[in-house]
């Protein structure tokens, strides 16, 4: 770990509650594995202290050259990856609509044929032998992150006597603070699996679902070579400062 | 309508699911050759200061079964108090100390482990200290949104009874939940979580 690569000013207000109504709740039955692994009691609610508004932070020299190319970061031979190629590319704000900067991002996802590289997978899709599935990347100056990939497939899973996962791509994020420790999943616009996911469907406000998924990005796209898709992410915004005086309207 | 206040909203978040190890530890799932290491193995290394001691844990659902697939992760100040952060504006913490651990659980009993520091206290807002304590992230399949928690140590009686976290909690009987116990003669704190149950620890909305 090194000194935070931001100029900015560091980070030390309290955050603002999280909105817990926008987030799936712990219990969400019809993601059965929630059943047994949801707290039943109420989280205790309090105020940051410097434990929560402080954070980590991974230096730039972390990073190798195709951490953020999927397609390049597993081969052996040289051989890209197998699937459609993609660019997935976006900002990491607050709240506040502040950029966040200098924060790590890490991803992973099925291979294009649905396929996790995993042990516990046993998907009869085949594995892509140039394809591992993870990267990582730290947010610019201006929050905006990028990576390259293949379009991971759909694959069904042992829920339901019929379930499928729509595609997608797991996002880790951190943020200046640990309370902003975020895991989620992107979804690509258009899937005409997303309605019946039982994992998404656990979100119960239909903008918050939205929020999720990635449009495709006709502008940002590499002709003759890969599409774009723009995924935004937001993390807790905080008050402007814990240590000062509150006469700010804090 | 008056002006929008234009907050955005916070991404939602959405499980790690089962193959969270390929994203958070890759070397760990067998993916060698990305990555030349696991983020968050070493905390301390020969030069870090402090007491040496060691979390050892599982995190247990519903029915007492320790989770296989979770992963744990830990934030804590120095010995001194300090975290290592740029949003920490009292000092530099000790260079030797990253403050931050990520384990897998072991894929056949479930036990977490850390090799740490004690921690030093870190003072409450509005004044005071917090009694010694480590914040723990806990996410899994079939975990929704990540889980907060705390580790205190129950050698810490008097720091604890003041910790103004603790006492939020208004069930005293629950504060048992997130202390760790030396284990005698040895430098290993055990501390198990529970995700349900008359024993469920408490977890923080933070």
């Amino acid at each position: 770990m090194s000194a935070a690569s931001s100029n900015r000013a560091p980070e030390t207000g309290a955050f603002l509650g999280r909105d817990r109504l926008w987030h799936p709740p712990a219990l969400t039955p019809r993601y059965k594995t929630s059943i047994l692994r949801s707290p039943q009691r109420a989280p205790i609610s309090f105020s940051s202290t410097l434990s929560e508004v402080t954070g980590p932070v991974f230096g730039h020299a972390l990073l190798g050259d195709l951490d953020n190319d999927l397609i390049l970061n597993f081969t052996k031979s040289g051989e890209a990856a197998l699937g459609p190629r993609i660019i997935v590319h976006g900002r990491v704000f607050d709240e506040r609509r502040r950029p966040v900067p200098g924060v790590l991002i890490e991803f992973w996802q099925a291979n294009a044929a649905g396929r996790y590289r995993h042990k516990k997978d046993g998907y009869l899709a085949p594995l892509d032998p140039n394809f591992g599935g993870c990267g990582r990347t730290i947010s610019a100056e201006d929050g905006s992150y990028s990576f390259r990939t293949i379009k991971p497939g759909p694959y069904p899973w042992p829920n339901g006597t019929n379930d499928w996962r729509p595609s997608h791509i797991h996002f880790s994020i951190f943020g200046s603070g640990f309370a902003q420790r975020l895991i989620t999943q992107m979804y690509f616009e258009g899937d005409p699996l997303i309605p019946h996911d039982p994992i998404l469907g656990g979100i119960a406000d239909r903008r918050a679902i939205e929020q999720l998924i990635a449009p495709l990005d006709m502008a940002n796209t590499i002709p003759m070579d890969a599409t774009a898709y723009k995924f935004d992410i937001v993390l807790r915004g905080r008050r402007s400062t814990l240590f000062e005086n509150r006469l700010e309207g804090n | 309508m008056p002006q929008s206040l234009e907050a955005l909203k916070e991404t939602p978040s959405q499980t790690g699911g089962p193959y969270v190890h390929i994203g958070l530890a890759p070397n760990f799932a067998g993916i060698t050759g990305v990555f030349p290491s696991d983020l968050g193995t070493h905390l301390v290394n020969e030069k870090s200061r402090g007491e040496r001691i060691t979390i050892e844990g599982h995190v247990f659902d519903g029915t007492g079964e320790p989770l296989r697939d979770c992963i744990v992760e830990l934030w804590q100040a120095d010995a001194d108090g300090l975290y290592p952060s740029p949003s920490e504006m009292r000092g530099a913490a000790d260079p030797n100390f990253t403050g931050w651990g990520r384990c897998p659980a072991d894929q056949q009993t479930g036990l977490f482990r850390f090799d740490t520091i004690r921690p030093g206290r870190v003072p409450a807002p509005g004044g005071g200290l917090q009694a010694p304590h480590i914040t723990l992230w806990i996410v899994a399949r079939g975990i929704n949104l990540g889980l907060n928690t705390r580790i205190y140590f129950a050698d810490e009686a008097a720091a604890n009874a003041a910790d103004p976290v603790l006492n939020r909690i208004e069930l005293t009987s629950r504060r048992a939940t997130l202390l760790a116990h030396r284990r005698e003669g040895s430098t290993i704190y055990d501390f198990d979580i529970r995700l349900q149950g008359p024993d469920e620890t408490v977890f923080f909305d933070i």
